[in-house]
C-alpha cells in the first residue's frame, strides 16, 4: 500500500501531544497480581500459524484491550483463555488457574461473550437470561444487581425472540447472560462489531462501570478510536503483539511528525502524495489524509508546495497530533 | 413438530396401502392343453382363490410373449398335454408357470400362490407323491402371516425406520446445529458437564421417539389389524431400547458432524438408505449376496425387526429374543462409549 522510499530513522523527535480523550487509570485493586497471564502462547491451525509467541499479562480490575484488524489472532488467544482450544506452546492463566490442566474451574469463574452471537435465537430475551442462569446454577435474581444498568435498557423487548433484536440490543443481552454468574473475568471478543455509534458508545460505558465493580475485563476490538477507553492495549498483528502499553504512552512514544492534509480531490491527492519522493506514508483517516515525511525534517511547506504544483485546490496542511491509529500504522509498517 | 408427528402416521399409510406386495386379482393366461378334469379344477381353484382373474384363455398357436407384452396378463399357466393321464399313470405332470418377471416381487409372489395352489390341490385330491415342475416356496412369513399381509411387514420395518430417523437424525442435527450457530461455543465455555449438554439435547427427543412408537404400533393395530399376541410391555419396553441405541448413534454422529449439513448428510447415508436397504425390512437378507449380508448383522434395525415381529406375530417372550435384546444392548453401549470418548470439551 505505501510508497516507502528509505526508512530513515527519526532525528528530531518532536512530542506530539496526546491523543483520545480518555485518562489513564491505574489497575484498581492487587496491583501486580495477574488476572490473566498468557506465556509464549503459540497456536497453528493446520498451516495458518493464528497466534506466534505472545506474552501479556492483565492485572486483576483492568480494562485490557487487545487491538488489531481481523485474522490478527484475537479470537484465537480468546479461546485459549477460555479453554476452548489448547495452545500448541507456552502456558497461561487465568484467575490463577491454568487453562488446560484447570479449565473446570476457570470455566466457573470467567464470562464470555463470543464473537458472533451465540444466544438462543428462538428463545425470548427473558428465556435466554433464565437459561444462562440455570446452567451456571444460579438465579436472574441472584446477580440481578450486577446485570440491572444493561438488563433494564433491554427489559422493554424481555418478551421478544432475541433472533430478532437488534444489534445493540442482542450485544447487551449477550453481556447481561455473560455477567449472570457474577465472573470474576469478563472475556468479550469483539462485542462493538456491527453495532451502531450510540450503543458502542453505550456499551463502553458499560464495561467502565463494569470494571468500576472490579470485575477484570479484556476485550478485544478492530476499532482503534475504542482502544483509548482501555487501561492499556496489546496492539496486535498476523498473531503477533506489536507493543503493549497504555494508551496514551503508546500516543506519546510515537515521535513522528504528522500532518493532515485536505483538497477537493481526495483521490488524486493520496496517490501524488504516495509518489512524491518525501511521504513516508500516507493514509486516509475521516476527511483528512494523515502524512509522514520520510524524515521528519520534511516541512508542511514542502507538501504545501509539491501539491500547489499538483493543481490542487482547497488545500490544506497543518501539522497533527497523532493518535493511537498513527501508531498502529506506523508498528505495522516497520 | 407436525413433521416430527405426522411423518410417522403419513409413511405408515403409505407403505402400507401404497406399497402393497399383497396381490389381488391379478390377471393371468390359461393354456390348457389337455382339458380334462383335472385340469379344469385346477384352473377353477386357482381362480377362485381370489388372487387370480382369468385374463385370457390361450388357445394352441398364440405367442405367450404376445400375451405379456399386452401388459394385462402377470402369469401364464400352461397344463401340458393328457394332463390327467400323465397324472395317474406316471405320477407325474407338466404344469409350467411363466411369469412377467420385468416386476420381480410381483412374479416371485404369483408363481408361489399358483404352486401353492396346485400342489394343495393335488396332495388332497390325488394323494399321490407328485412331482411339479415348481417346487412349493414356503416363506417364512406365511406360516405367521397366514393371509399374506404385507402390513404385517410393514409395521416393524416403519417403526425401526421412523425411530431410526426421529431419533438418531434430529439429535444429530439438534447437536450440531447448537455447533453451527456458536451456541455450542458458549455452553462449552460453561461450567456444563459435557453429559448434562448431551443429556439436556437427548431427552426431547427420547419422549418423542417413544410418542411415535405408541403411534406406530397403535395405528398399526386399530387401522391395520396388526395382532400385537405378545407383552405389551415388552414391545414397549424393547422399542425403549432401540430408541436410546438409535439416540446414542445419533449423538455419536454429532460429535463427528462440524455442522448440520454433514450430520444431515451422514445420517441419511449410515442411517436411512440401510435402515430400508438391509434390514430386511424390504428385502429379505437371505436372497442378498454375502458381503450384505455379513454387514446386515451390523444394522441395528435388523435386530429390532426381529424382536417386534416376535413379539408382534409370533407372540413369544423375551426368551425367545433375549440374543437380540442382547445384541441391541451391546450396540447402545458401544455408541455411547464412542461418544463419551470423541465429545469434545473444547473447540476443534
Amino acid at each position: 500500500m505505501t510508497n516507502k522510499i528509505i526508512n530513515s530513522g527519526s532525528e528530531l523527535p518532536s512530542c506530539g501531544g496526546v491523543g483520545g480523550g480518555s485518562s489513564f487509570s491505574p489497575p484498581v485493586e492487587g496491583a501486580g497480581e495477574a488476572a490473566i497471564s498468557v506465556q509464549h502462547i503459540s497456536k497453528s491451525y493446520k498451516e495458518v500459524q493464528a497466534v506466534r509467541d505472545i506474552s501479556l499479562e492483565v492485572q486483576k480490575g483492568e480494562l485490557f484491550g487487545l487491538i488489531g484488524p481481523d485474522g490478527a489472532g484475537k479470537t484465537t488467544l480468546m479461546r485459549i483463555l477460555m479453554t476452548l482450544l489448547i495452545p500448541d506452546e507456552g502456558h497461561a492463566t487465568m484467575g490463577g488457574f491454568d487453562v488446560v490442566k484447570g479449565y473446570k474451574k476457570i470455566r466457573k469463574i470467567v464470562g464470555y461473550m463470543p464473537g458472533r452471537f451465540s444466544l438462543y435465537q428462538d428463545l425470548t430475551v427473558e428465556e435466554n437470561l433464565n437459561f444462562f442462569a440455570t446452567v451456571f446454577q444460579t438465579t436472574v435474581a441472584e446477580n440481578y444487581d450486577l446485570i440491572h444498568d444493561i438488563y433494564v435498557q433491554i427489559e422493554p423487548f424481555k418478551n421478544r425472540l432475541a433472533g430478532k433484536l437488534s444489534g445493540g440490543m442482542k450485544q447487551k443481552l449477550a453481556l447481561s447472560c455473560a455477567l449472570i454468574h457474577k465472573p470474576e473475568i469478563l472475556v468479550l471478543d469483539e462485542p462493538t462489531t456491527g453495532v451502531d455509534a450510540v450503543s458502542r458508545k453505550e456499551f463502553w460505558e458499560m464495561l467502565k462501570k463494569l470494571q468500576a465493580k472490579g470485575i477484570t475485563i479484556l476485550v478485544s476490538t478492530p476499532y482503534m478510536d475504542e482502544a483509548t477507553l482501555c487501561n492499556r492495549v496489546a496492539l496486535m498483528q498476523k498473531g503477533k503483539v506489536l507493543n503493549i502499553d497504555t494508551p496514551r504512552k503508546l500516543v506519546e512514544n510515537y515521535t513522528r511528525k504528522l500532518y493532515a492534509i485536505k483538497s477537493k480531490d481526495m483521490h488524486r491527492l493520496i496517490l501524488d502524495l504516495r509518489s512524491y519522493e518525501k511521504t513516508d506514508s500516507a493514509y486516509a483517516f475521516g476527511e483528512y489524509l494523515h502524512v509522514t515525511g520520510k524524515n521528519d525534517e520534511v516541512e508542511a511547506s514542502e507538501f504545501e508546495n509539491f501539491l500547489l504544483k499538483k493543481n490542487h485546490t482547497e488545500l490544506q496542511v497543518f501539522d497533527n497530533e497523532p493518535g493511537i491509529e498513527d501508531v498502529f500504522m506506523e508498528l505495522m509498517n516497520e | 413438530m407436525i413433521i416430527i408427528f405426522g411423518l410417522p402416521v403419513i409413511q405408515l399409510l403409505l407403505f402400507g396401502k401404497v406399497i402393497n406386495t399383497d396381490i389381488q386379482n391379478s390377471k393371468i393366461a390359461i393354456f390348457d392343453q389337455s382339458h380334462d378334469n383335472t385340469t379344469r379344477k385346477i384352473t377353477s381353484k386357482l381362480l377362485s382363490s381370489g388372487y387370480f382373474v382369468l385374463g385370457q384363455e390361450m388357445q394352441p398357436g398364440d405367442d405367450v410373449e404376445d400375451v405379456f407384452r399386452k401388459g394385462q396378463v402377470k402369469m401364464v399357466v400352461t397344463f401340458g398335454p393328457e394332463f390327467e393321464h400323465k397324472l395317474e399313470r406316471d405320477g407325474n405332470a407338466d404344469v409350467q408357470l411363466l411369469a412377467d418377471a420385468s416386476d420381480p416381487n410381483t412374479a416371485r409372489i404369483l408363481t408361489s400362490y399358483a404352486s401353492g395352489i396346485i400342489s394343495d390341490y393335488v396332495k388332497k385330491e390325488k394323494m399321490q407323491n407328485l412331482q411339479l415342475p415348481n417346487q412349493i416356496n414356503t416363506e417364512v412369513r406365511m406360516l405367521y402371516n397366514e393371509g399374506l399381509k404385507s402390513v404385517y411387514m410393514f409395521v416393524p420395518g416403519i417403526m425401526a425406520m421412523i425411530l431410526m430417523l426421529i431419533s438418531a437424525m434430529m439429535t444429530s442435527i439438534s447437536i450440531s446445529r447448537e455447533k453451527e450457530l456458536g451456541t455450542m461455543e458458549v455452553l462449552l465455555a460453561s461450567p456444563l458437564k459435557p453429559i448434562q449438554i448431551v443429556l439436556g439435547k437427548v431427552t426431547p427427543y427420547l419422549l418423542l421417539s417413544f410418542i411415535n412408537a405408541l403411534t406406530i404400533i397403535l395405528i398399526g393395530v386399530f387401522f391395520f389389524g396388526v395382532p400385537i399376541k405378545g407383552s405389551f410391555i415388552l414391545l414397549m419396553a424393547e422399542s425403549f431400547l432401540f430408541i436410546l441405541m438409535a439416540l446414542s448413534l445419533g449423538i455419536l454422529i454429532s460429535t463427528i458432524a462440524p455442522n448440520q449439513m454433514v450430520a444431515m448428510f451422514i445420517s441419511v447415508l449410515a442411517l436411512m438408505l440401510p435402515t430400508i436397504l438391509l434390514s430386511g425390512f424390504m428385502f429379505p437378507i437371505e436372497n442378498m449376496p454375502l458381503p450384505l449380508r455379513i454387514l446386515s448383522h451390523a444394522m441395528p434395525p435388523r435386530w429390532f425387526i426381529v424382536i417386534i415381529k416376535n413379539i408382534m406375530l409370533k407372540g413369544t417372550g423375551i426368551m425367545f429374543v433375549w440374543k437380540e435384546t442382547l445384541i441391541l444392548m451391546l450396540m447402545t453401549f458401544t455408541f455411547i462409549a464412542l461418544s463419551i470418548k470423541n465429545f469434545k470439551i473444547r473447540l476443534e
